[in-house]
């Protein structure tokens, strides 16, 4: 073996040996008829993109806070795993949002180079954000994280499986691929609920206030705002009521398992919330914190 | 060598590059139990789309993966393609890269 | 070979295997200097990995694009994965991770002091994946053929993992450098500043080095400090030329007769001032490795007790 060449050591006779193990990497949307089902209002479906995306981007933001700081090596990469499964979510429903209605993203510079998708995650004000307050609001400790993803893989995922029907073939791709990584977010999230509910009492009195901390924002998950209505009208969409059966279930068989009750849900949920662009004041910063570099340079290339 | 109340065993993780092949040893992780050594191995070993099964191995004790869960297992890793060098544009004629 | 033979073999002493090129392997016998050293080597190299996720994991949060974050996240996680892998090596020596994971954050184990420098702009994740990873390319490559098995596995595993962290940085770069003037400025700027601390990756010149030989001897170094430093100026040369920036060293030229670039010195004694501690962020990173241990502390006692009690229930 010569080290002449930093490389030359980790040829093999396979010449794609050298860059990694794996292969048959493919792409979410290959062959995917990205026309506009006829029946569905290009605006809405736009909104209901971004809502979707939304939720994806900023929960992944959310998860992304935690690297440097998880409690182990090995919970560093899960956490990451999940935040990427996000971020490749996030990106395909942003673009499809900017396809179906073009208006809803931002005007930059003439000659900017930012591409559609990076120009409504980077560019738009908090106001026009979309997503649920369940995904924005702050870490808190381990154990109030694993109750946040819980609950909003839980949800996602009883979402996403009915999104797989969408008249829309995009919509219907991202979930139909999203919902085998949602099913491992939530299982892990599970895990961790369960193991923390009974491990010691600390974990237990730590996942008792995480419960006391997330549950105020659950109600507001399955509020149907116009546009979901409409579209779960047109096939497009989900109307996010009927996912309450599915998720009550699944958190009374985690909670069961954990030995833990959560806290009554509020009859009412906050309104206008998420949906409608009204969030809290944690999530002005972290959007700003989000879009401080893509802010400083609208003709950046990145 | 310490052994507190915070650290977790060790296992060894095998894992099957794809069908055909034998489990092959890749390396070892923490957990405190066989299931979440399980997932530890899935996520550390896995994100390159390498494997299709896994054993976690504690001393003389064998986990391994259900077929039924390949899917939530190992079909997230199959569009990172960033994760690979050659998804990287890099020109010709940058020597050594 | 039938088993027979083999079994009538001695058993080959360390000494034989070493001469041989042949690798160790965990239960063999060896030498204790040989463990130790082997042990404080790789001890470091994982503790580097794990610091060094900080100084790009603070851009994750502001990455500008969406493909930027994923991409930086993906590396950011790597790091993390490598730092898991070589302290398992450590562990097939007898090391233990929560013994080794106190040495850092009580100060008593080094990392790379590379990562005690900031990241001041989004140009410094671009110029840490081409200088700082190449860097560490041109030292761990060759660390693949370690005499210490374990070690030289992980780190081909790294390695490989590793090729995909230097693109990304140099096309991050490029990509900045079609860009608008401000972002080549930003290009030319982190350059200036990651240039001379990584030509220090490669530790102090030979003539300052006093563990090398012994190292060499034991095939767990292959290279001399100096010899492979040259290697990565040859390499880094070429690639600031195709990317349009200069790196910061009136003395770099190159030599016809040696077939090789002449280049000047770091600052040495900046390079003793970061490894003794007081370098711009020292205090910083390894305040937040020990946070992150702390605050987590009682997750694993957690899951520590969940397990005992599922082992108690399935006995009972």
């Amino acid at each position: 073996m010569d080290d002449g060449n930093a490389y030359d050591g980790l040829v093999e006779a396979d010449p794609d040996a050298r860059w990694a193990f794996g292969t048959g990497f493919h792409d979410t949307l290959a062959g995917v008829d990205d026309a506009l089902p006829p029946s569905v209002d290009r605006a809405q479906l736009a909104t209901y993109c971004l809502m979707l995306g939304d939720d994806a981007l900023i929960m992944a933001q959310r998860l992304t806070q935690w690297t440097t700081c998880a409690p182990e090596l090995e919970e560093e990469v899960a956490l990451a795993n999940i935040a990427l499964d996000l971020l490749g979510q996030a990106g395909p429903l942003l673009a499809r949002a900017a396809l179906a209605d073009p208006t809803t993203v931002p005007s930059l510079p003439p000659g900017s180079p930012v591409p559609p998708q990076d120009a409504l995650a980077f560019f738009r004000d908090p106001r026009q954000f979309r997503n649920v307050r369940l995904t924005e609001i702050e870490n808190g400790d381990f154990a109030a994280s694993t109750v946040r993803l819980l609950v909003f893989s839980t949800w996602r995922l009883a979402l996403l499986q009915r999104l797989v029907g969408s008249c829309d073939a995009v919509l219907s791709a991202v979930a139909a691929k999203a919902v085998k990584e949602v099913a491992y977010h939530r299982d892990y999230a599970a895990r961790w609920f369960v193991t923390l509910a009974q491990g010691t009492q600390e974990s237990r009195r730590r996942m008792a206030s995480g419960l006391e901390a997330v549950w105020p924002y659950v109600q507001e998950l399955f509020v149907a705002h116009r546009v979901e209505l409409d579209l779960a009208v047109a096939g497009a969409g989900v109307d996010p009521a009927k996912l309450r059966a599915d998720f009550d279930q699944v958190i009374a068989t985690v909670c069961a398992a954990a030995e833990l009750h959560p806290p009554p849900t509020a009859s009412a949920a906050a309104t206008p919330g998420g949906r409608d662009g009204v969030h809290s004041a944690a999530f002005a910063e972290l959007v700003t914190e989000m879009q401080s570099v893509a802010r400083a340079h609208p003709c950046g290339r990145w | 060598m310490s052994q507190t109340q915070e650290s977790w065993p060790l296992y060894e993780v095998f894992v099957r590059a794809r069908r055909g092949l034998n489990h092959v040893h890749v390396g070892s992780i923490h957990a405190a139990d066989d299931e979440m050594a399980l997932r530890h191995a899935r996520d550390v070993f896995t994100r390159r789309n390498e494997g299709v099964s896994i054993w976690a191995v504690r001393s003389d004790l064998i986990a391994a993966s259900s077929p039924g869960e390949k899917d939530a297992f190992f079909a997230p890793s199959g569009d990172k393609v960033y994760r690979h060098p050659t998804f990287y544009q890099i020109p010709d004629t940058v020597p050594h890269m | 070979m039938t088993q027979t033979e083999t079994l009538a073999h001695e058993p080959r002493t360390f000494e034989q295997l070493i001469a041989a090129g042949e690798r160790i392997e965990p239960r063999d016998a060896m030498p204790d200097a040989y463990r130790a050293t082997l042990i404080r080597q790789i001890a470091q190299h994982a503790h580097s990995e794990i610091i060094g996720m900080q100084p790009e994991g603070d851009w994750l949060t502001r990455a500008p694009s969406l493909r930027r974050k994923a991409v930086l996240l993906a590396k950011v996680q790597d790091e993390a994965g490598h730092g898991l892998y070589l302290y398992c090596a450590a562990e097939t020596l007898g090391a233990d991770r929560a013994d080794l994971t106190a040495n850092l954050i009580e100060g008593r184990q080094k990392y790379s002091s590379i990562f005690n420098y900031p990241t001041l702009s989004y140009a410094d994740v671009g110029v840490i994946g081409w200088l700082v990873d190449g860097a560490a390319i041109c030292n761990q490559v060759p660390l693949c053929r370690s005499s210490y098995g374990p070690y030289g596995r992980a780190m081909i595993r790294v390695c490989k993992e590793e090729s995909f962290h230097q693109r990304q940085g140099y096309e991050l770069l490029v990509t900045m450098m079609a860009g608008t003037r401000e972002q080549q400025e930003m290009v030319q700027d982190a350059v200036n500043r990651w240039w001379w601390p990584a030509l220090m990756m490669f530790g102090p010149p030979d003539t300052d080095s006093p563990n090398t030989a012994q190292s060499m001897a034991w095939g767990i170094k292959r290279h001399t400090n100096d010899e492979l430093r040259q290697r990565f100026v040859d390499m880094s040369v070429p690639q600031a030329h195709a990317l349009g920036v200069t790196l910061p060293d009136p003395d770099l030229c190159w030599d016809e007769r040696r077939g090789s670039h002449d280049f000047g010195q770091p600052d040495w004694s900046e390079l003793a001032r970061v490894i003794k501690g007081d370098g711009p962020c020292n205090a910083e990173r390894l305040a937040r490795r020990r946070a992150a241990h702390e605050n987590g502390a009682w997750v694993r006692e957690a899951a520590t007790a969940f397990a005992a009690r599922q082992r108690q229930a399935v006995v009972a």
